[in-house]
Formats: C-alpha cells, sequence, structure tokens
C-alpha cells in the first residue's frame, strides 16, 4: 500500500518537474501559490496600514506642519521613480505572459529588465536621501524647519520609504533567484513561481503609488 | 471505552513505518518538512519557553508574599514581571496550540498528506527561534523593564534596559505567526480531502482557519508598530514623541489593535480544542455545530473592533468608549453561544472523566468565569474603577491561562496517544488536571478580590491589608507550578515505559483517528473520503452496540 502510493507520487513528479509536494496536480499547486501571496498581501496590505494610519492621524493633527514639511520632498526624484516603478511593473506583466505561454527567452529578458529598473529606482532613492541629508532633514538636532511637528513629517518619511525600499530590494532578491533558476532550467518557466513573484512586485508598486501622493503633493496643492 | 474497536478503525495492521521512524538523526529534525515533526519542534520549544516564563513569575510571586519586599530591588521586579509577560504571550500562549497541535493535526484532520507549503511551515519554526534567541539575549543582558506592552514615552526614550532587542524578538516571531497562519488558511482551502465540506469540518479545523485570519491580519499592526518604537529609539524619528506634537495614545491604538484580537489568537485555538473533547468522551455530536461555526467567526471578526476598551482612561472620546464598550458587550453573545453549546453537548451524553475530559471541563469553568469578569471591564465605569487593578490581572489571567492553557493540556492529553502512539498513566494526568484547576482558582481568586478592593497592579510595595491575599495566590502558584511540572514527569515516562496506544485508544471519530498511532509520514495509508459531517458519535455508539448484541444472537442460534 504504502510502496504504491509513493510509487504514484514518484511518478507524477517524474511528469511534472515543477510539481512539488504535497499537490496532486500543477492547477492545484498554482492555485495555492497565489492564494497563499494573497494572504501574505493582506498581511503586508495591514503592516502599511498602521503607517498610512499614523500619517492620516499627525496630519490631521497639524495640517500646516505637514504642508510645510512636504514642500521641502525632491519632488524631481519622487517622479523620475514613480515612472521607474510603472515601467517595472510593465515588464513584470509581460514576464508573467510569457512565462503562462512558455516563451522562455523573452520571461527572462523581461524579469532582467524589471530587476534593472528596481535597481534604478534604489539608486534615484540612494540619491534623492543624499540631498535630503545635505539639507539636514533628518529629524534631530539642527533640523532646520518648524513648527515642531515638521519633524513627524520627516520621521514617517524616513520610515515610509526606508520601508519601502527594503520591500523593493527583497523584490530584486526573488527576481534574481528566480531568474537564474530559470536561466538554469532548474524549474520551469510556466511553473507557479512566476505567479507568485509577480502578485508581490506589483504589490511593492501599488504601495509606492498612495506613498508618491502622500510624501510628494501634501505640500504642493 | 478504551478497549473500543470501531468498525471504520483500519483493519489491515500491516508493519508501516511512522514518521518518528524515518530517519533519526538530528539533521533528520532539523531539516524535515513534515508537519508532524515541525509540531515536535514547536512542542519542544515553546515548552522550555513556558518554564523559563514560570520560573520568572515565580520569583515574582515569592517577593510578593512579603508586603515590603524581601529579595529583589524594585527594578529587578519591573524586569521579572516584563520577561514574564513577553516571553508567555509570544513565546508559548501564541504559537501554543496552532504551531502544535494545529501543526499535527490539522492536515489529519481535513485528509490533507501536509501543509500547502511544508518548507515556509519549516521556515516559520527557523523565524521563531531567531526571535527567541534575541529573546534570550535580552535575559542575558538583563532585562527589559516596560512591561510587555511597550507603551511610549517610556520604552521610546526613557527605559535604559534591553527594548530594541526585545522588541525585535516579537517583531521576528510574529512572522512566524504569519507564516503559520498563511500556510493553515491556503491547507484549508485548497487540500480537504474528497467530501470534505466545509460544514464537515471538525470545529478544530474551524478554529484554525479563523485563527489564522486573524494572525494574517492582526500581527502586522503589532509588528509595524513596535518598528517606529525602534526607529525613536535607535535614530531619534519622533514618532510617538509629544515635545514635537507626537501623540504616545497612538501606540495604544496601534499595539492593541493587534493585542486584543491576539486574546483571540490564543482562546480561539482553545475553543476548537474542547469542542473535539467534549464530544468524544460525551459520545455525542457537538450541540448546534453550525452555530459553534458561526460564533467563532464573529467572535474572530468583531474582535478586530474592540481594542479601544484598553483605553477607557487613556483620554479617549466619550463617543470612543461608548461604541468600543458596547462592541466589547457584543462578544459576548457569540461567546455564550460557545458555552451553551458546550453544555448542551454534555447534557445526557455518557460522559467520561479521563484526564482531557478534566482539562477540558476547567476550561469551561474557567472560561465562564473569566468572560463574565470581561463583562465588568467591558462596562466604562467599572472599567475606570478597576483600570490597571489585580482585578484585571486575574480576568486576562483567567481566560490566557485558565483557558489556553487549560485546552493546550487538554489537547496533549487527547492527542498524545496519537502523537506519540504511547499511553500515559490515567491516574496521574487526572491529578494533575484536578491540581490544575484548584491551583489556578487559588492563585486567582485572591487577585480578584484583592484587585476589587484597590490592589494596583506592577506594584513591588502594597498595603499590609492585601498580605493574606498574596500569600493565598502564591501558594496557589506553588500549586500551579506541581500542576505543571507532573505532566513533564509521567508524560516523559510514558514515551519510554508506556503501553502501546491502539489506533484508536479513545473510539474517536475524525479522520486523525483512522490511521496508525504513530502516523506513517504522508498520514494515511490510503487517500481518505468523507461522507458524513462530523462528530458521529451516535452511529458509532450504535453500531457497537449492535456489535455487542451480534455475538449474543449468534450464541443463541447455535444452542
Amino acid at each position: 500500500m504504502t510502496t504504491e502510493l509513493s510509487g504514484a507520487l514518484h511518478e507524477s513528479a517524474l511528469r511534472e518537474p515543477a510539481l512539488q509536494e504535497p499537490w496532486p496536480d500543477l492547477r492545484l499547486q498554482r492555485e495555492a501559490v497565489g492564494l497563499g501571496m494573497w494572504f501574505f498581501l493582506a498581511s503586508e496590505v495591514l503592516f502599511f496600514a498602521a503607517l498610512f494610519c499614523s500619517y492620516a492621524v499627525y496630519r490631521s493633527f497639524n495640517p500646516e506642519a505637514f504642508r510645510i514639511a512636504a514642500a521641502h520632498t525632491e519632488i524631481i526624484y519622487g517622479s523620475v521613480n514613480t515612472a521607474l516603478l510603472l515601467t517595472s511593473s510593465l515588464t513584470m506583466t509581460i514576464a508573467l505572459r510569457a512565462a503562462t505561454v512558455r516563451l522562455r527567452r523573452l520571461t527572462l529578458v523581461c524579469l532582467g529588465a524589471t530587476a534593472l529598473l528596481g535597481v534604478a529606482f534604489l539608486v534615484t532613492k540612494g540619491l534623492e536621501y543624499r540631498a535630503d541629508i545635505d539639507e539636514h532633514l533628518v529629524p534631530g538636532p539642527g533640523f532646520p524647519l518648524e513648527p515642531p511637528a515638521t519633524a513627524i513629517f520627516w520621521g514617517l518619511y524616513w520610515i515610509m520609504t526606508g520601508i519601502h525600499a527594503i520591500h523593493l530590494t527583497a523584490g530584486i532578491g526573488v527576481v534574481v533567484v528566480v531568474m537564474t533558476l530559470f536561466w538554469r532550467e532548474t524549474i520551469p518557466v510556466q511553473g507557479s513561481t512566476m505567479e507568485g513573484v509577480a502578485i508581490y512586485w506589483h504589490f511593492v508598486d501599488t504601495v509606492w503609488i498612495f506613498l508618491f501622493p502622500l510624501i510628494y503633493l501634501a505640500g504642493r496643492s | 471505552m478504551s478497549e473500543m474497536t470501531l468498525p471504520y478503525a483500519p483493519a489491515e495492521e500491516q508493519a508501516v513505518t511512522s514518521y518518528l521512524d524515518e530517519g533519526h538523526t538530528v539533521l533528520s529534525w532539523l531539516l524535515t518538512t513534515d508537519h508532524k515533526r515541525i509540531a515536535i519542534l514547536y512542542a519542544v520549544s515553546i515548552t522550555f519557553f513556558f518554564f523559563i516564563g514560570g520560573i520568572a513569575i515565580g520569583l515574582v510571586r515569592l517577593e510578593l508574599i512579603s508586603p515590603t519586599g524581601w529579595f529583589m530591588t524594585s527594578d529587578e521586579y519591573n524586569r521579572a514581571f516584563s520577561i514574564h509577560g513577553i516571553i508567555m504571550v509570544w513565546f508559548f500562549l501564541v504559537p501554543s496550540i496552532p504551531a502544535t497541535m494545529g501543526n499535527f493535526v490539522l492536515p489529519m484532520m481535513i485528509g490533507a498528506p501536509d501543509v500547502a507549503f511544508p518548507r515556509l511551515n519549516l521556515l516559520s519554526w527557523y523565524l521563531y527561534l531567531i526571535g527567541a534567541s534575541f529573546t534570550v539575549y535580552v535575559l542575558l543582558s538583563g532585562g527589559v523593564d516596560t512591561g510587555w506592552t511597550f507603551y511610549p514615552p517610556f520604552s521610546s526614550n526613557y527605559s535604559h534596559s534591553s527594548v530594541v532587542p526585545a522588541a525585535i524578538g516579537v517583531f521576528v516571531v510574529g512572522f512566524s505567526s504569519i507564516a503559520t497562519g498563511v500556510n493553515f488558511m491556503a491547507t484549508i482551502h485548497l487540500l480537504r480531502a474528497p467530501g470534505m465540506t466545509w460544514f464537515r469540518l471538525p470545529l478544530f479545523a474551524w478554529s484554525m482557519y479563523v485563527v489564522s485570519m486573524v494572525m494574517v491580519l492582526a500581527t502586522p499592526v503589532l509588528a509595524m508598530s513596535l518598528l517606529l518604537i525602534c526607529a525613536e529609539r535607535l535614530f531619534g524619528l519622533p514618532i510617538f514623541d509629544a515635545s514635537v506634537g507626537g501623540d504616545p495614545v497612538l501606540f495604544q491604538h496601534l499595539f492593541w489593535f493587534y493585542s486584543h484580537p491576539a486574546v483571540y489568537i490564543m482562546i480561539l485555538p482553545a475553543m476548537g480544542v474542547v469542542s473535539e473533547v467534549f464530544a468524544c468522551f460525551a459520545r455525542k455530536r457537538v450541540f448546534g455545530y453550525a452555530f459553534m461555526v458561526y460564533a467563532l467567526l464573529v467572535i474572530g471578526v468583531v474582535g478586530f473592533m474592540v481594542w479601544g476598551h484598553h483605553m477607557f482612561v487613556a483620554g479617549q472620546s466619550p463617543l470612543a468608549n461608548l461604541i468600543f464598550s458596547f462592541l466589547s458587550f457584543i462578544v459576548a453573545v457569540p461567546s455564550a453561544i460557545k458555552v451553551f453549546n458546550w453544555t448542551a453537548t454534555l447534557y445526557r451524553g455518557q460522559i467520561g472523566f479521563e484526564a482531557p475530559m478534566l482539562y477540558a471541563l476547567g476550561f469551561l469553568g474557567l472560561f465562564t468565569i473569566g468572560g463574565l469578569t470581561g463583562l465588568f471591564l467591558a462596562s466604562v465605569p467599572i472599567d475606570i474603577a478597576t483600570t490597571d487593578s489585580y482585578f484585571v490581572v486575574a480576568h486576562f489571567h483567567t481566560i490566557m491561562v485558565g483557558g489556553t492553557v487549560s485546552a493546550f493540556m487538554a489537547g496533549i492529553h487527547y492527542w498524545w496517544p496519537k502523537v506519540t502512539g504511547r499511553c500515559y498513566h490515567e491516574f496521574a494526568a487526572q491529578l494533575a488536571a484536578i491540581t490544575m484547576f484548584l491551583g489556578f482558582n487559588l492563585t486567582f481568586i485572591p487577585q480578584f478580590i484583592m484587585g476589587w478592593l484597590g490592589m494596583p497592579r506592577r506594584y513591588h510595595f502594597y498595603p499590609d491589608v492585601f498580605q493574606v491575599w498574596h500569600v493565598l495566590s502564591s501558594g496557589g502558584a506553588a500549586m500551579l507550578a506541581v500542576a505543571y511540572l507532573l505532566p513533564l514527569a509521567y508524560l516523559g515516562w510514558s514515551l519510554f515505559k508506556g503501553d502501546r496506544a491502539g489506533d484508536n485508544p479513545w473510539g474517536a471519530t475524525g479522520l486523525e483517528w483512522q490511521t496508525p498511532s504513530p502516523p506513517p509520514k504522508q498520514n494515511f495509508l490510503r487517500p481518505p473520503r468523507v461522507t458524513s459531517a462530523p462528530y458521529q458519535y451516535h452511529d458509532a455508539g450504535r453500531t457497537r452496540e449492535e456489535g455487542e448484541q451480534a455475538p449474543i444472537a449468534g450464541q443463541e442460534g447455535a444452542r
């Protein structure tokens, strides 16, 4: 009985190299990866929600301070980054579609482009951070803005963009790993992996779409 | 009852390799992706931390025997109760039932070969270990003195203890719960055996589903609030600093948005466990199964909307107080439905008083006491009078310890024969169950009384009038210590010398009992198929009666 069952499992594993335990077939496995990723993203939404909630509370308490503080953000860097990240979502979507129809080369090219756009975002963000530090926009001694509550905006700025950048770095890491696995044909492109990666990438992009107006447009209305 | 064999128990007693014999090296355990082995890794780790947290509170209770203190400084006292709270909440209670029994039993209950993401499951244990090592570092570096709630501005600006390592430990262990939650939800959605419809799920599986939802949605908010504390402490980013317009109460909102649902993370799995135990040891189907499911869901959802009752005295608006008070009363409705349905399950059942049942009955009594005193605290005027008193301490310990630990022990004893394939000493277990119930009440009923009389929590020195209650309470704590050490002894003994348990020693229904004890790696010898609702104890009893009558009829025929 036991050997029969494990024999059957073995056979199905040989038929479909992308199949992992404990799944009986690839369709269900793909569904599970998508579902698991959505549940994880629900968690992530609440993670960022705590930040957005803090931002909303403090902005409603100190509207004027937030307007003054937000006017000092670097909108050029912010806008370039928005363009970079939205384009990366486009290349990610093409990669996913290409993987589904088993166009391996196109998948690899688009994943590479996605990772590069992500890196470009981080580089731009780094330049922006340097410009912010040059203007002493880090709360603490020598912080130039008044009233005091502007320090809260800038505290949130560093935390929000920092946590977003950590998420993006993780995303780039995952994309590079998955690319390597596809490149070496360790796992086939049409397996369940691409879907999870793509959903996560779009999520990180979506968070930025919310961050952009809160950070860069709040002081420029 | 233990001698009974059921017609659906597997007839073939062939030699199968149990999951315990699939490799005996240390690496075969540390790198396993088998949900059953991961459950055992978790069980060992949380038991270790349970006793560390227990030692911390043992010292506190010893110190409180004298109204003026006798061997601790106030600072040491603060660190002792803080580490007790942090360890017991995040390193024992939150993972207690889901990570051990949930991991072991849930896939078997729904007829699955494993959880949906076995490697993620192992990762969650390693995340637990990483978080735990931060906490061990906190212990070695002299502790943390903020209490388990980390309230700013004390935690962010003034405390001189290891706040950041403690917060990072809790942050990391939170991701271990999220991983478990995601895994369980995907498992229940996609890996149910053929015929296992949603309304045929055992209530324990339902409780795991709801608790996973709460874990996934509440834990990240705690993670963020601790991150903000760390950012303020490490980098001086003034998020909760009142001197620039920051609001420490905002932290309380974020913290309790997690930490109130966390109480449901602790108690919902307990409800699942006792539902299984009551049905089995009363030989009856659970009364009002559908309403038990709805009650779990309602508690899970409304549990997210009551966090404000922790801030009745924190300067919340009267309207907010009114709404949070009302919603807190609402939670009593599904909780009461569950209590009444358990009672109705027992009514006219063929009750057996084996150890799991004694623990479950203890749960029922203590959960009722904890729940009813919760209603006192949901009411704004009474809460204002009793805030930060021992009344609150006694209330939440009655739910979290009296409720969850009783159910945890009930579950450990109920599934022990399945997990280990061995029987424990029944009388010793019954004795431990009764000792725990009595010891628990001796510890906390005096705390209810002195809290009502005005004894504040977290105080090291107290007026002489409270001494008698503190001495009684410390005596109860000593009894509880005995009740917790006893199982270590007889369960440990059973591992080596216990009698072999059959596949189904309790004569229970449920898929996990229809496979060898201990189960093989892939859980079932053949893929299970479900044809009926859970808890078919009436049918089982009827078949047994027919089985008992049949040979007699045959003998008569022979004559």
